[in-house]
């Protein structure tokens, strides 16, 4: 096998450059060069445009003022602390019940568990407020679960009051983005052998030990990747918060939006936009060099 | 777990959506024996190891080892040791925490681990690579290592699922040399052997059962099923055999015309029957119970020859020792076997004509 592989390659090599023939070669870096262009028209000069309105009070001129108002302002802390919070919570929550399906679906037997795992890919194409609608259908004020309550015991109000709470966009976010955690993790419990699963029951391992020891560690990469991209998109995401009209619930999305469309007051808009946008990459590097540490 | 257990399969039958995988298996494999289930695939074999280890559970029947009726209890309370074809090692775990694994897992004191993972790779010959991951070891040193996991936790059963087919033929004979070395130093423990391989199951086995669609055909020695088989199925899956259709006489059998003596046990003249003629057994030239016929092809295989020869219109295998000038396709030529070399299939007797 060797000396033959060995011995093809110099018969044609000598002819192989002439027949390209005298055309000048386009460099490989040339080829980079188009979608660069389309990636900095498209995405790179509205962000450059964004970062540059943020040094650019409405009194003229180019300052840091902006951002010395908007640090300053307890609403704009207020903000990022809930936005941090939440989303890292919620990124917790749906590691945790995103683990926990997987698991059932990836190794406990049962019928229709193939049309579940079909319907966590359909699940994820859904917009993000429909999870908040269909939340609202349920535990809102005027909602089914505290109808029924209302109707069973005559109370004026049902006692589900969360949904415009934290705990409920909390709720919303986990339900929502848990099948983002599930995909990876179904793909790299699908390439675990079950052998090694019997095996380790053989020599007297329980379920419990068996998820600890032989899963997980092999699921580690999975829940990364998983993990980093749910709280990515937990720390940007709009549309949930808005929908469950929490009013009390303002993250650093919400407050770019009542910034620039409600007070338009574009340089504070901007500003927190860049913050926000700061604290996604920060939290997301710091996710991956933690999560690289414990080998993933 | 003490070592000395045995297995004993009691009318264990085993269904998949409706199809009997395992029909009504009735087996025991006594304390300290090397038993192998030996059949092609598809014949239950493994569905039967599997049903010892806990993975499968039975339709009816039970499962014993030892005295324990275990056919309810779940895998991690059997205490069997199990080695798989694909290894199975723990990936992220080094050699010795994969050999540990099990001890652990029977919580088993922290003392007494490391001397005994010592012990088992050492058994296994890969004290050397307790620092190594999987990955870093060949095919073979992978497979020492399941086999090291699994004798750790001092199983008294035994189970190895075509534990050598996944390795190349030259390592495939030095691991059967290794298994009978193990099998000699734990006498006690009961190994079940599940192969599709008969030079495994001849090389290893205390008694061979042969395994055919879902059901045990034949149980007995690897010398009783190799010398004198009852079927014509354990014939040629334990060996190859020339099976010829003879028709019983007075003091031997009738092949396509030809008188052959051969002992007919207590079959009755004129019933018709196989006769088994080991193919390695068949000479050339004149000879006791000889037939002629037409070669109808030669293979040469370097140190013996295989010839077909065609017999009253029955081909009949021949390996003879490497010829110096072997007879070419359409000769004629002589056939013969010794009469203790041919077996009368008892379990093809008709007495219809």
């Amino acid at each position: 096998m060797a000396s033959a592989a060995m011995a093809a390659p110099p018969k044609k090599h000598p002819k192989s450059p002439k027949s390209s023939g005298s055309r000048p070669r386009i460099p490989t870096w040339a080829w980079a060069l188009p979608p660069v262009a389309v990636l900095g028209l498209v995405f790179l000069y509205p962000l450059a445009l964004v970062v540059q309105q943020s040094f650019q009070p409405d009194t003229g001129g180019t300052s840091l003022q902006p951002y010395a108002d908007v640090l300053a302002s307890p609403s704009f802390l207020e903000a990022l602390r809930t936005t941090v919070w939440i989303a890292v919570a919620a990124t917790v929550g749906a590691l945790v019940l995103g683990f926990v399906l997987a698991l059932v679906i990836a190794f406990v037997p049962f019928p229709g568990g193939k049309a579940v795992a079909r319907f966590i890919d359909v699940f994820l194409s859904f917009p993000s407020f429909l999870i908040t609608l269909a939340l609202l259908f349920i535990y809102g004020t005027v909602g089914m679960a505290n109808g029924l309550w209302t109707d069973v015991t005559g109370a004026a109000e049902g006692p589900f009051q969360f949904l415009t709470t934290p705990w409920g966009v909390l709720l919303a976010e986990i339900t929502y983005f848990t099948p983002f955690v599930m995909r990876p993790l179904l793909a790299a419990f699908s390439g675990i052998d079950t052998a090694q699963l019997e095996v380790a029951s053989s020599l007297g391992a329980r379920p419990a030990r068996i998820v600890r020891q032989v899963i997980l560690p092999e699921a580690r990469p999975a829940l990364a990747a998983g993990g980093s991209l749910v709280l990515v998109l937990c720390l940007n995401e709009f549309g949930i918060v808005l929908f469950t009209g929490a009013k009390g619930v303002t993250t650093l999305p919400m407050l770019v939006y009542s910034k620039a469309i409600l007070e338009s007051d574009y340089p504070g808009a901007c500003v927190v936009a860049v913050v926000n946008v700061l604290v996604s990459v920060g939290l997301y590097g710091l996710y991956r060099v933690v999560s690289r540490r414990a080998g993933a | 777990m003490s070592g000395g257990s045995g297995i004993r399969f009691d009318r264990v039958s085993v269904a998949y959506d409706g199809t009997t995988v395992l029909d009504s298996l009735d087996l025991t494999v006594e304390p300290g024996e090397v038993m192998a289930l030996l059949g092609p695939s598809g014949s239950g074999k493994t569905t039967a190891l599997r049903a010892v280890a806990g993975f499968v559970r039975p339709a009816s029947g039970r499962v014993f080892i030892g005295d324990r009726d275990v056919t309810a209890l779940p895998p991690h309370r059997r205490g069997v040791g199990m080695v798989v074809q694909q290894y199975a090692l723990f990936p992220h775990m080094r050699v010795e925490d994969n050999v540990a694994f099990g001890l652990r897992a029977q919580k088993v004191a922290k003392g007494e681990i490391r001397g005994r993972v010592a012990e088992a790779l050492e058994m296994t010959g890969m004290a050397a690579y307790a620092r190594r991951h999987p990955r870093e070891l060949s095919g073979g040193q992978q497979q020492r290592v399941a086999i090291a996991r699994a004798l750790a936790i001092r199983p008294g059963v035994l189970l190895l699922d075509e534990p050598l087919s996944a390795l190349d033929a030259q390592l495939r004979s030095g691991m059967l040399a290794e298994l009978s070395r193990l099998h000699r130093e734990l006498p006690d423990m009961s190994i079940l052997y599940v192969t599709h391989d008969q030079i495994e199951a001849l090389t290893l086995a205390d008694r061979i059962a042969v395994m055919d669609k879902a059901r045990l055909r034949d149980v007995g020695t690897p010398r009783e099923l190799y010398r004198a088989p009852r079927t014509a199925f354990t014939a040629s899956f334990v060996g190859n055999a020339n099976l010829l259709p003879v028709t019983v006489g007075a003091e031997g059998v009738a092949f396509g015309g030809t008188e052959l003596k051969v002992a007919t046990g207590d079959a009755a003249p004129g019933a018709s029957a196989t006769l088994c003629v080991r193919p390695h057994l068949v000479g050339l030239g004149t000879g006791p119970n000889q037939v002629a016929g037409t070669v109808s092809e030669v293979q040469w295989r370097g140190a013996t020859h295989r010839l077909y020869v065609d017999v009253a219109g029955h081909r009949v295998m021949a390996d003879l020792r490497e010829l110096r000038e072997p007879p070419a396709h359409g000769d004629s030529v002589l056939l013969h076997f010794a009469p203790d070399d041919a077996v009368l299939l008892s379990a093809g007797v008709t007495t219809d004509g």
